[in-house]
């Protein structure tokens, strides 16, 4: 479903994010990407819908290269990817509805955009999601008076409701307390198998990686370490992706 | 001996500590010699307090009985003053979007802040009577001028708001596949809303007040009934008329205090 090759990407800052990243994602898989901070997960996953612009490389979503794609072209591929972000990042003014519609927006002309009317399909979709990500009746909050937990589940709404091929998902826990942390990963991996919709998770919580993945990578300095399912992801492995940082590695060997 | 740290003196912006004194003692003589220029004499002074509490003796009681070309005038004001309100903001936040830098590309951004300098160089005194040429006497002048003005005002400050929006609520509504314009209404917009209905009234409030000056150079309103009261000598109209406006510019500083604390 997603096939990423070579992917570079070096900031005007001199950072070398990504050097050379490869990687699949096949229909209904959910990989999460492991590694310490700073290691170009973030970047990686936002070369592929091109909020960054990659250098070099190849990103090619169910056969369509993504790199290179005009505007236009560019707006109707990142339709069809869902992202899910770490600081949830709902606009804070709308309601729950309207940021759950805003999934739609790659859909709708500007004119409705602008009057903010969606088709009654689009409506009864959004009501449909919200219910099920556990958010019935809340649709006329504003988004900045919801509980952190809730707020990613409108992001979670929101990127559903575009109808997607594949889920990009970045540090969606990394804001959350532990129990609400795993919640959530374990709602957004319920709805990747409920939809057939495979998912690119970012995360540095490995035993949550290790609980939810079907296969993970790990990724150091931009280049991939390792490969594999949660089973081969031994000592030797987490100390190639966590390499000197020893406290994070202590942390990771936790149970 | 002293302790080394107890000699501590803050560091000075300037390279030598005698160029200070040297910098107070220039600017007290600069003053000294503007204040002998303008020839501060405690004889004119004097005539002219003499002459001041002649003009007020005549000014008391207010006379209201001309109160329909004080109406007049007044409502010309507020007309000048909510049209070039409603015309500054629709031509405002275009032009701010274009002079904010993180929304606009590098040659529209320079053109945004072209149009917002350029707003914002003269005074509207000098608008007012380049446009009173321009357009001819009345209140068409007053009202142009005061949109100009709004252009300045209102499109800096809106483009600094939306410069200091959250990049992520706008790169969440981006990755969703929303095109340029979507993503202005549904991502920047909401963030800078408030600010935009805030800076609309208060720019009523402000070309309010501006309208009564303006007036003084033919650009219509109350300003110019003001005027003509002074030039016949009719202070006790004058009086009349400064009463309304403090009223009324006093009014809309509630009105515009009271609408920008409901819309926070």
């Amino acid at each position: 479903m997603l096939e990423v090759v070579g992917l570079t990407k070096r900031y005007a800052s001199g950072d070398e994010a990504l050097r050379g990243v490869s990687l699949a994602v096949e229909a209904d898989e959910v990989v999460f990407v492991i590694g310490p901070s700073g290691a170009g997960k973030s970047t990686l996953i936002r070369c592929i819908n091109r909020l960054v612009e990659p250098d070099a490389g190849s990103v090619k979503l169910d056969g369509l290269e993504v790199v290179g794609l005009g505007p236009r072209e560019l707006t109707l591929a990142r339709r069809q990817m869902g992202m899910i972000f770490q600081e949830f990042n709902l606009v804070e003014r709308l309601t729950v509805m309207e940021n759950v519609l805003t999934g739609r927006l790659g859909y709708v002309p500007l004119w409705q955009a602008w009057r903010r009317r969606f088709p009654p399909e689009d409506v009864a979709m959004a009501f449909a999601t919200l219910r099920r990500v556990g958010l019935e009746g809340m649709e006329n909050k504003r988004a900045d008076a919801l509980s952190g937990g809730q707020r990613q589940r409108v992001g979670i709404a929101r990127a559903l409701v575009q109808r997607p091929k594949i889920l990009l998902v970045d540090e969606p826990t990394s804001s959350l307390d532990p129990k609400t942390a795993e919640a959530v990963m374990a709602l957004i991996t319920e709805l990747c198998a409920e939809a057939r919709i495979p998912a690119l998770v970012n995360i540095h919580d490995v035993p949550l990686a290790r609980r939810f993945a079907q296969r993970i990578v790990g990724l150091t300095a931009g280049r991939v370490v390792f490969e594999g399912g949660p089973a081969a992801l031994d000592g030797a492995a987490l100390e190639r992706i966590y390499g000197g940082a020893v406290a994070e590695l202590d942390e990771a060997r936790a149970p | 001996m002293m302790h080394h740290a107890a000699a501590w003196r803050p560091p000075s912006a300037l390279p030598y500590r005698w160029m200070g004194a040297a910098l107070w003692l220039g600017l007290g003589a600069f003053l000294a010699w503007n204040a002998l220029n303008v020839e501060v004499d405690a004889a004119r002074i004097q005539r002219g307090l003499a002459r001041a509490g002649t003009v007020f003796a005549r000014a008391v009681p207010p006379d209201f009985s001309r109160w329909p070309l004080l109406l007049e005038g007044i409502v010309e004001s507020l007309q000048m003053a909510t049209l070039s309100t409603a015309l500054g903001t629709v031509l405002g936040i275009p032009v701010a979007v274009m002079a904010a830098r993180n929304v606009a590309p590098l040659p529209v951004y320079l053109a945004g802040r072209g149009i917002v300098s350029l707003g914002r160089t003269f005074h509207e005194i000098i608008v007012a009577i380049i446009l009173v040429k321009a357009v001819g006497f009345g209140p068409l002048a007053g009202m142009l001028t005061l949109t100009v003005s709004s252009l300045g005002f209102f499109s800096k400050l809106l483009a600094e708001q939306i410069e200091q929006i959250d990049r992520g609520q706008v790169e969440a509504v981006r990755a969703t596949g929303a095109g340029r314009g979507a993503v202005m209404l549904w991502g920047v917009l909401p963030q800078v809303l408030p600010r935009v209905v805030g800076l609309t009234v208060y720019q009523w409030d402000i070309h309010l007040r501006q309208s009564t000056i303006i007036g003084i150079v033919g650009a219509g309103g109350i300003g110019t009934t003001l005027y003509n009261s002074f030039s016949r000598y009719d202070y006790d109209f004058t009086l009349a008329i400064l009463i309304v406006i403090v009223a009324i510019v006093g009014a809309g500083e509630w009105a515009s205090a009271w609408a920008r604390r409901r819309i926070q």
